[in-house]
């Protein structure tokens, strides 16, 4: 009775983000006196699935099939449901992310498993199996117990800090009867911004709204997020404006976000804002209206003009990696 | 093509939250509802745009809920839409919201089932990748674009880092996001007309719920903000590495 974790890859690289939903899911097998299985779909070499023993998966499944480099939302699922019924497993755990929520409520519907959708802790199981959420867009938190036998879990990324053990993880290949309805949607082409931080995964964020007064002056957030290696967002009005792609758009419309450090310049602090950024650590607000509502929600603020502040906190964080 | 637009009914985007019981509920005296944006903005527009393009036939809206979301539902079909059903339950688990509407909708051949992609008081963004599997259809969720071309829909979706675009033969539910429609408001003649289309009330089945919410919890007060001066940016650097640890 194994606590399965579906791990996903990169193109064949695992990242952080993964290693944490493994150790998340080593968290609670040892809570439960159990072990962990890890599940992982499509082409990976071993030394790469090997580094699943450092963060507690005892042992990994891998379904080695090159169909699965894409999102099969029902191949996965296929996948993921013969990996359950093989271990046995009662507890499942993926990320709160884009395929996560592809694959994760369709297994809970076919397993009837009651599911949490960006778990921010371990299960309390004096009291049940009660999980905290954020709800309302981070302005509420709700503790959901899952009251069925079999219980999915969806972890919001960045939540634990993870460390590496010597923990090793056996192999083992499994093959899943797939029938054509799992991979009936068609994959025509893919466009993958390269070179640049993505904004889910990173732990610092750089974002811009619109006291930038235009897309001309972007290059002032671009050099600073170079410089710290973060990705760049944005407010609402200025993808609505076309100033940014909008998948940089975050807040209540746009994506959720939790990094470490969010530094919001020219942005008001709407509170459809403040619901995608939120759950970030440390938020630093750069506005010229002393005024503005984000410095409530802020750390640090700096009252002043970003065409200003910018290029010289760039130049600060460059004198800074000099001398560190 | 039928399309089917599920509709979730959520306070309002500025409310602000407060508990009661013992923290046990959200108040919901004084706070207005909406449609939840994503419904509206993107899925519902969207078939209505199909249906005005003549590529849809009928457009449903379904909404599980209990009486007080008549009005969210009405006005739903005010922008536009055929006909709507409410099937009255209440919708307090993710799987019990997907369970009643896939019992609505099994028998009824929707070539389309759309979306939103979270609905923003619970944010689980699962109702509709749990209709999907409680329907044997496929999933894309995400979706910046919808194009319909004969029985294939060609959907432009988010993923990690980019974008890609899938095509899919009917019936799939599709969750939507910014990019699929462009916003517009209902006019006077669309809140008339919608009058006279018919609201069903449907009973479901009843079946368990999977999840129950215990209590909730406001976050913390930050502890308010340092100001740090604007022309000493070393110093902004010097706490974010020192002081708050971030880089
Ligand atoms: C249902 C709904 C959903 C929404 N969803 C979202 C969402 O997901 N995300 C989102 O962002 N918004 C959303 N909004 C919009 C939101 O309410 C705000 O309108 C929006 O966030 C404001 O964007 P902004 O802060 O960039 O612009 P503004 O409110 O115009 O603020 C600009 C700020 O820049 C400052 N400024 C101006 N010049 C300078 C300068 N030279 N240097 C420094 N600062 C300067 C100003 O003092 C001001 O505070 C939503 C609204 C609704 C109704
Ligand atoms: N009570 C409901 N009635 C009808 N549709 C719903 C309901 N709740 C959620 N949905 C649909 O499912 C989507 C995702 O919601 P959720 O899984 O609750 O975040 C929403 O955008 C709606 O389209």
């Amino acid at each position: 009775m194994s606590v399965i974790v579906f791990v996903e890859h990169d193109a064949g690289t695992i990242k952080k983000k993964n290693f944490e939903a493994v150790h998340y899911a080593s968290g609670i097998a040892q809570k439960m006196g159990t072990t962990v299985t890890a599940v992982i779909l499509g082409i990976v070499d071993n030394a790469e699935i090997e580094k699943l023993g450092a963060y507690g998966a005892q042992k990994v499944l891998h379904v080695e099939d090159s169909r699965l480099g894409e999102l099969h939302p029902r191949a996965y699922t296929s996948a993921l449901l013969t990996a359950i019924e093989k271990e046995g497993g009662k507890i499942i755990i993926t990320l709160n992310d884009i395929n996560g929520r592809a694959v994760a409520p369709r297994v809970a519907a076919k397993l009837k498993a009651g599911l949490v959708v960006g778990a921010l802790t371990y299960p309390d199981m004096d009291k049940g199996f009660v999980i905290k959420k954020a709800v309302y867009s981070g302005k509420a938190f709700a503790y959901v117990n899952i009251t069925s036998d079999k219980k999915v879990i969806m972890l919001m990324p960045n939540t634990f800090p993870i460390t590496e053990t010597t923990g090793k993880t056996v192999i083992e290949k499994l093959v899943v009867d797939f029938s054509g309805k799992d991979f009936g949607i068609k994959v025509n082409e893919v466009s993958k911004v390269t070179g640049e931080v993505s904004l889910s995964d990173a732990s610092l964020v750089v974002s811009g709204g619109r006291g930038m007064k235009g897309r001309e002056n972007w290059y002032l957030i671009e050099d600073l997020a170079k410089e710290l290696g973060a990705a760049t967002a944005c407010s609402r009005p200025v993808s609505d404006a076309d100033w940014r792609p909008h998948h940089e758009h975050v807040g209540q419309t746009g994506g959720t976000i939790r990094p470490d450090l969010y530094i919001a310049v020219g942005i008001s602090g709407a509170i459809q804002h403040l619901a995608g950024v939120n759950g970030s650590k440390t938020i630093v607000v750069i506005n010229k209206d002393p005024e503005a509502p984000f410095f409530k929600a802020a750390n640090y603020g700096v009252v002043g003009d970003a065409m200003e502040v910018l290029p010289r906190l760039t130049e600060a964080v460059k004198k800074f990696k000099q001398h560190k | 093509m039928k399309i089917l637009v599920c509709i979730s009914q959520v306070p309002d985007t500025s409310t602000k939250v407060v508990l009661k019981d013992n923290s046990t509920t959200i108040e919901n005296a004084g706070v207005s509802y909406i449609i939840n944006p994503y419904d509206e903005w993107y899925a519902l527009i969207r078939a209505i745009e199909l249906k005005e393009s003549g590529i849809a036939s009928d457009v449903d809206l379904v909404t599980v809920g209990k009486a007080n979301t008549e009005p969210v539902i009405r006005k739903a079909l005010a922008l536009g839409g055929d006909k709507a059903i409410r099937i009255d339950a209440e919708s307090t688990d993710p799987y019990l919201t997907a369970v009643y509407i896939a019992e609505y909708a099994k028998s009824m051949d929707y070539d389309l089932i759309l979306c939103g992609k979270e609905s923003i008081d619970y944010n689980n963004g699962s109702v509709g990748s749990m209709l999907a599997e409680l329907l044997d259809m496929d999933y894309i969720g995400f979706a910046t674009e919808i194009k319909i071309e004969g029985n294939t829909a060609v959907v432009k979706r988010e993923i990690e880092g980019g974008e890609e675009t899938d095509s899919c033969k009917f019936p799939l539910v599709i969750s939507c996001q910014k990019g699929v429609a462009e916003a517009r408001i209902a006019n006077m003649r669309g809140i008339m007309a919608a009058r006279t289309r018919p609201l069903t009330v449907i009973t479901p089945t009843v079946d368990d719920a999977l999840t129950s919410i215990l209590s909730y919890e406001l976050p913390p007060a930050k502890a308010g903000v340092r100001l740090i001066d604007p022309a000493d940016m070393d110093e902004l650097v010097e706490l974010l590495h020192a002081e708050a640890k971030v880089i």
